[in-house]
């Protein structure tokens, strides 16, 4: 049996009198890759936002296995826990070399959770597996937006994150970047990690994902696998069919 | 960051500013010495620059701008003075005059002990380290930054001006304090005097402008460049921020006051005007000339800037204020990291339609 990593339950964040979310509940398991999609507005970052602590619901809670309310903790405090977060926005220390930002995402503290061998190969590692070793001491101004983005996945990696959250890993990228990013996300599936992705690209959704929750207007309006949401009569209705 | 031992600007400039504070102390004396007049410029030029490396500890490297670094100065330069004016009547017996002006006897209570330089010194730490502390704990927690946070640092300086323009706080008023005698049993003053103050501020230039070098060169320098280029980014990666601001914060309030402390003795003088708006801005200009995020950028900024002012503060006063408002509309609009792109001869042409077409695409 799945455990359950994430267990949103009854989720609601208003942006004055905008429900953002609406009594959201949703669980996602450990060993899955899940992707949350659905039109602008839906509430897909919004739902981001209150996992890594930066947005406050209004009601509901967020337990992370089980036990730690993440609505309850700050966002450095959740990052500790070990809940990662790429944004939507390529963010990255314009003023840092690539390396730096690995170290920095290995390390989660001003206590340095490493030694210096293991943090060199831990950066190493990291690096090879977002396809960076050729860049290591470039700095990150200097990158294309594709590796901006894989580098930003390999500062949020380096830790070992038990959830691991992309949003809008393949926006702007070329059709061989989002394939590399594709196979980058399967290859970081493991059993005791939960993937979340927020993406608009269809096909690289199929591709990575095991199940798919579709948000519209704050709620969930479909939970399944993809081939199933390609069929929904709701999902064509509101998302896919325009 | 590259390496200490490469980094040529760097290293050219500390050897510079040990230079002339050893080439000082051996000539002193003979006929080759500097003008009492000169040396004490140097020394002045000398103070501050240590303010201006403490405002781009915290600009430059954190992203932080304060406009209000006067104060933290001022701190310095008045517990300088109270402990010079205490000093200088234990061993004259000397009333200092504002003490005469109020019709006071006595020293107001609050002035026990000063005549001690460790316990003046230590009241300048704590003082500084607390308004710094109290004030960044508030504002950082409440997550205030940017051009708000300059404006309330504007605000709280001018607050403090205010304040020391009251003749009654016992701090001098709006005649503020002078007629400094003695410093650490040493008539003021004389050659001697000068040339020692002139390299004393020199090699604690020198050695803070190292500590620095050292701080933004460490591990702890790249979360500082971090938290500068994306706070948010770095406190979801498990760093609290909140604990890395306030503390460059405090220490880049603590150089300050070093250069008020400096400062003091060796311009014979503190009364309210260091905490005009107008200084705290100048020094913000200072560092933009020479070059934020660069500490040899910092000295520089300062040290030119200073010493254009002091020879046209004889030869044109009036036109000072526009070189000044000049020299920022070139840096903004030619220079954006100030003479540090003269020195790389990077000269990177004001924002045309492409550039500005990216950093819109940029900021979407």
């Amino acid at each position: 049996m799945a455990v359950t990593a994430l267990l949103v339950d009854g989720l609601t964040v208003r942006f004055g009198s905008f429900r953002a979310i609406d009594a959201l509940s949703l669980a996602i398991d450990y060993g899955e890759v899940r992707a949350v999609i659905g039109p602008n507005g839906a509430g897909k970052t919004t739902l981001l936002d209150v996992i890594s602590g930066i947005t406050r619901p209004k009601e509901g809670r967020v337990l992370f296995d089980g036990a730690f309310d993440l609505t309850q903790a700050s966002d450095s405090a959740i990052a500790r826990a070990g809940i990662r977060r790429k944004f939507q926005k390529p963010s990255v220390f314009e003023g840092l070399s690539v390396r730096q930002h690995i170290a920095i995402g290995a390390d989660a503290g001003f206590r340095r959770a490493l030694d210096a061998p293991a943090l060199e190969d831990r950066v190493s590692e990291v690096l090879e597996t977002v396809g960076l070793a050729g860049h290591a001491t470039h700095l990150a101004g200097e990158l294309s937006h594709g590796q901006k983005q894989w580098l930003e996945i390999g500062m949020v990696l380096a830790s070992d994150p038990k959830v691991l959250m992309l949003d809008e890993p393949v926006a702007g990228l070329t059709d061989e970047e989002t394939e590399r990013t594709a196979q980058l996300v399967r290859r970081l599936n493991r059993p005791d990690r939960a993937i979340i992705v927020v993406e608009h690209d269809m096909d690289f959704v199929e591709r990575i994902a095991d199940r798919v929750t579709v948000l519209h207007e704050g709620r969930t309006l479909f939970e399944g696998p993809m081939d199933k949401v390609r069929a929904d009569a709701g999902v064509i209705e509101v998302y896919l069919g325009r | 960051m590259m390496p200490l031992s490469k980094d040529r600007p760097f290293l050219a400039l500390l050897l510079a500013l040990v230079g002339v504070a050893l080439a000082m102390g051996l000539l002193a004396g003979t006929p080759f010495a500097l003008s009492r007049y000169l040396a004490n410029a140097i020394g002045q030029l000398a103070a501050f620059a240590v303010l201006a490396l403490a405002l781009d500890l915290i600009w430059g490297y954190l992203g932080i701008l304060s406009l209000g670094h006067g104060l933290f100065f001022a701190v310095g330069g008045y517990v300088m003075a109270m402990y010079l004016l205490k000093h200088s009547f234990v061993v004259t017996g000397t009333v200092p005059d504002f003490l005469q002006f109020m019709g006071w006897k006595d020293f107001p209570f609050y002035w026990a002990g000063f005549e001690f330089f460790p316990y003046a010194l230590f009241v300048a730490v704590a003082v500084t380290g607390l308004i710094a502390g109290i004030f960044g704990y508030v504002s950082f927690r409440s997550r205030v930054g940017g051009v708000y946070f300059a404006i309330i640092t504007q605000a709280l300086v001018y607050v403090a001006m205010l304040l020391m323009f009251r003749n009654d706080t016992g701090f001098g008023g709006n005649n503020g304090m002078t007629g400094f005698a003695v410093l650490f049993g040493w008539p003021m003053g004389t050659s001697g005097m000068i040339t020692a103050l002139a390299i004393a501020s020199l090699l604690v230039l020198a050695g803070v402008l190292v500590g620095c070098r050292l701080l933004v060169g460490s591990r702890f320098g790249a979360l500082m460049l971090a938290t500068r280029d994306d706070e948010t980014r770095l406190r979801t990666l498990g760093y609290e921020t909140l604990r890395l601001k306030l503390g460059v914060w405090c220490l880049s309030a603590l150089i300050a006051m070093c250069a008020g402390m400096l400062y003091v003795p060796q311009v014979g003088i503190i009364n309210p005007r260091v905490l005009s708006p107008e200084l705290s801005l100048e020094i913000a200009v200072w560092v933009a000339i020479g070059g934020r995020g660069h500490l040899a950028g910092a000295v520089i900024g300062a040290l030119l800037v200073n010493a254009v002012k002091f020879w046209l503060s004889f030869a044109a006063p009036d036109i000072w204020p526009f070189i000044l408002s000049g020299l920022i509309v070139l840096v903004v609009l030619v220079f954006p990291n100030g003479l540090m792109d003269l020195a790389t001869f990077k000269l990177v042409r004001p924002m045309g339609p492409r550039r500005a077409a990216a950093a819109l695409e940029e900021g979407r």
